[in-house]
């Protein structure tokens, strides 16, 4: 498994995930930097993700949808507010309408990337922080079909077995 | 675990411990649906589906709300979260991504070997 630490702030409600990829910085980032590789990460396979705007400059947006298996659109974006490549890029994600207008009822994250690369390999930081725990919670309600569907999927796998 | 963790734990095992109320549960959460367009699904009585949907419902797994004549069942599993719990939920999605991202370079070492980045 590529994750090697998990720390969850509950009093910043921050999530920081470490992750080490047998690849160099410029390769992890190229999965961030080119659309047709962010979508293939970016949603499970029940949940593809398509990008259709990807500008990744500060100021700059990533605008996204995920479709469930009945064909519903779960619209996204990302508004990039700091890059370095390929070291580190920050930005905030929200939910939007069919049209990509940021939702303001629904809460913003700040997302922080970091690579570091040594001897060829990667450490990628990951940390995710929101405002407040109900802001985290409307997030998951959102992400719940896709997380509840693999968990309940998970179930059936076990009770198959 | 608490008492009241436990039982809520036993009250959600038992709702999903069977393959058609797992089925209500996943068309519920991808939106709501009436109890009887549920119970068109299913190869059983209207009274039997009704039934499923009770249980999930004492789970706290979907709420229900009448409009005129219809019961309408949305699914409902953000039942009093802690931060705690939330964020490992969020944990997992990302955990996802970093598997995704691990089988992607893994596929262009294996078919470009000799190929840099």
């Amino acid at each position: 498994m590529p994750v090697t630490d998990v720390k969850h702030d509950l009093d910043s409600r921050t999530l920081t995930i470490t992750a080490e990829f047998a690849a160099p910085a410029e390769r992890i980032w190229q999965v961030y930097a080119d659309p047709r590789q962010l979508e293939k990460v970016w949603g499970p396979p029940t949940y593809p993700a398509t990008v259709v705007e990807h500008n990744l400059t500060p100021g700059g947006r990533v605008n996204y949808f995920m479709t469930s298996p009945e064909g519903e659109k779960f619209a996204g974006y990302w508004k990039v507010t700091a890059v370095d490549e390929p070291r580190t890029f920050s930005f905030e994600d929200g939910f939007a309408d069919q049209d990509f207008n940021p939702n303001p009822d629904m809460p913003v994250a700040t997302n922080v990337y970091t690579f570091t690369e040594q001897d060829g390999r990667t450490r990628a930081t990951y940390v995710a922080t929101y405002d407040t725990a109900e802001g985290l919670q409307k997030v998951l309600e959102m992400g719940v079909v896709e997380g509840a569907r693999a968990a309940l999927n998970q179930i059936d796998e076990l009770v198959a077995a | 675990m608490t008492e009241i963790d436990e039982e809520r734990a036993d009250a959600l095992f038992h709702a999903l411990a069977d393959r058609t109320r797992r089925d209500i549960m996943r068309r519920v959460l991808a939106g709501e649906h009436s109890v009887s367009a549920l119970a068109a699904k299913y190869d059983m009585s209207f009274a039997a589906v009704q039934k499923h949907v009770a249980v999930l419902e004492k789970a706290g797994l979907l709420s229900k709300r009448r409009n005129g004549r219809e019961q309408l069942a949305s699914g409902d599993v953000t039942v009093v979260r802690s931060v705690a719990s939330m964020l490992t939920e969020l944990e997992q999605v990302w955990r996802g991504r970093i598997a995704r991202i691990d089988e992607l370079i893994a596929f262009d070492t294996a078919t470009h070997p000799d190929q840099e980045d």
